[in-house]
């Protein structure tokens, strides 16, 4: 069954790197760029796996993540936060707002898809 | 006063530039020729009656044999020593080190001094990578450019088999955030070495405020006088030109409020009591805010603004040293900041919540009088009077609009009884500080 990441991240050449090697490993790639309206995306879109930016335009990535973990629908989505800053607090709020994984920039590709088999199995 | 060893190296010299020999001098001076050695080269304090006795034969001043350049060289020293107490070094023979091993004091001194600019650089920086959000944003730029150029040069390296289409795309991609990696690398290191250079970037109307007040020594001659004009103000304002119209605004609100302050406490009033207080008291003392104010009828939060905002000429006479004063509102938000010497205020983290500044808030009205010594680099002493006031008139059911005021005494010794406090959680090596919000990055005491 094709599984479904929803990869929000404002930066176009970092959506399609990620796009690209995920969709050569099968997923269905679905993107979103900015943070006002990431958890309607997250509804509507419905995926298996959401790959989020910290820093988004219009709304940080731990408030979008922390009104995932709010909604009964998204409480367990599986989440992998994506931050340019590798601070041992980014971590730590990430990790108490309930990412499933962090990921600090700059990542390798081979990271990114590991990550995200590990989140969902095939 | 203390006499260091070094006037062994003064008396040598002066024996020698006048062509006497170390017997001659020791006979005159009535001590063995040997004792004189062990004086000469440090070896032997020297002081009371025979200190005189020698400068008397080589026609020189006591205190100009004990006294110069050396001694800041011997405070360096034992800077040095209190800097690393878990090296155990002899502070106290630190004069005894500088005359015999000259060089080498210099070289540890001159380290000691550098050491101290690259923390001041570190703390700086930290502050600002930890909570500048230009730099944060630019940091951010900068590694998704690397992180996107990394990803598809490795596809470009990685997949065997790749459809020209995405070559292409991948190879336009990595040529685009190339040119725009270059460009926020330059960036980033020019907002660094603003930073290096100490001309901080300003970064929000009240940067921009505080800049202002900090060029004009916070203190403004056209809002001294009774009926300070719009016009006054405006004269002030002359010349300045902010980034944004908040800071304007800002300055506005607070020339205002300054030249309220003139009028409520004139410069001339002020001045009188100070007068009157270096009489009543040892010179050197710092002048107490609240007796002031005790003694001219007004808050002692107006006199704390008032002393700051003295001429310089007028502060150099009658002032110790100049004082430095921060405000803050009932969130704990620094409102107002003027640094005291060896006290950096926090310019974008929050402050220490051990501060007087803070305490006055939970008991408004109530001066605070509290000696302080600064964790981390200098451990600097300072004597503080902190008191919070409401800010406009109080009204039944309404918030008073607290602000806390603390007034810093730069001190040249520690007072009995001072509370240890920090800067910022971030770059204070306290440990087992119940009050830490965040760890520290510096070195931490043993």
């Amino acid at each position: 069954m094709e599984r479904t990441v929803l990869v929000i991240e404002d930066e176009p050449n970092i959506i399609e790197a990620i796009s690209f090697i995920l969709s050569r490993d099968g997923w269905r790639v679905v993107t979103h760029s900015n943070g006002v309206d990431a958890v309607d995306a997250v509804a509507s879109r419905r995926p298996d796996l959401v790959i989020l930016d910290v820093m988004l335009p219009g709304r940080s990535g731990f408030d979008i993540l922390r009104d995932l973990r709010a909604e009964e629908g998204t409480a367990a989505l599986p989440v992998l936060m994506l931050t340019a800053r590798g601070q041992t607090q980014d971590r730590e709020l990430a990790q108490s707002l309930g990412a499933s994984r962090f990921m600090a920039k700059p990542f390798s590709n081979a990271e990114v898809l590991e990550a995200a088999n590990a989140l969902v199995a095939s | 006063m203390a006499k260091t060893g070094l006037t062994g190296s003064r008396i040598r010299d002066r024996r020698v530039m006048m062509g006497l020999r170390q017997a001659d001098l020791a006979r005159q001076a009535g001590i063995s020729a040997s004792y004189l050695n062990l004086i000469e080269h440090n070896r032997r304090r020297i002081g009371g009656k025979l200190l005189l006795d020698i400068a008397a034969v080589l026609g020189a001043e006591p205190a100009h044999l004990t006294e110069g350049a050396e001694a800041a060289l011997v405070a360096t020293l034992r800077d040095a020593a209190s800097a690393s107490p878990g090296a155990g070094a002899e502070a106290e023979t630190a004069d005894e080190f500088a005359g015999r091993f000259p060089g080498w004091a210099r070289l540890l001194a001159d380290q000691q001094v550098r050491i101290g600019r690259l923390e001041q650089a570190v703390e700086a920086l930290t502050d600002r990578l930890a909570h500048d959000p230009l730099l944060a944003a630019s940091l951010h730029e900068v590694l998704s450019t690397v992180t996107a150029i990394h990803s598809a040069s490795s596809i470009l390296v990685e997949t065997k088999q790749i459809e020209p289409e995405w070559r292409d795309r991948f190879h336009r991609n990595i040529h685009e955030d190339s040119a725009r990696l270059a460009e926020g690398a330059q960036r980033l290191v020019n907002e660094l070495d603003a930073g290096q250079r100490k001309e901080v970037s300003l970064n929000s109307p009240q940067d921009e405020l505080d800049a202002f007040l900090d060029k004009a020594g916070h203190s403004f001659a056209e809002l001294e006088g009774a009926a300070v004009a719009e016009d006054d103000i405006e004269a002030a304002l002359a010349g300045q030109s902010f980034d944004t119209s908040a800071a304007q605004a800002l300055a506005r609100d607070r020339l205002t409020r300054l030249a309220r302050d003139a009028a409520t406490l004139p410069q001339d009033r002020l001045v009188t009591a100070l007068e009157a207080a270096r009489k009543a008291q040892r010179e050197a003392e710092a002048p107490d805010p609240t007796a002031l104010a005790a003694d001219l009828g007004v808050s002692p939060a107006l006199v704390m603004r008032r002393l700051i905002a003295l001429p310089q000429d007028v502060a150099e006479r009658l002032l110790p040293a100049a004082p430095g004063l921060v405000i803050a509102d009932a969130s704990g938000t620094l409102l107002y900041r003027k640094e005291a010497q060896g006290f950096s205020l926090p310019r974008y983290g929050a402050a220490c919540p051990l501060w007087p500044l803070f305490a006055a808030l939970s008991r408004p009205v109530f001066p605070i009088r509290q000696a302080i010594q600064l964790a981390g680099r200098n451990e600097g002493a300072f004597l503080t009077y902190a008191v919070a006031e409401p800010d406009h008139p109080v009204r039944p059911g309404a918030d008073p609009g607290l602000r806390a005021h603390m007034l810093i005494w730069p001190q040249d010794r520690l007072e009995t009884g001072s509370q240890r406090v920090g800067l910022t959680c971030r770059i204070c090596p306290r440990v087992n500080c119940l009050s830490r919000r965040e760890p520290s990055i510096m070195a931490r005491e043993g």
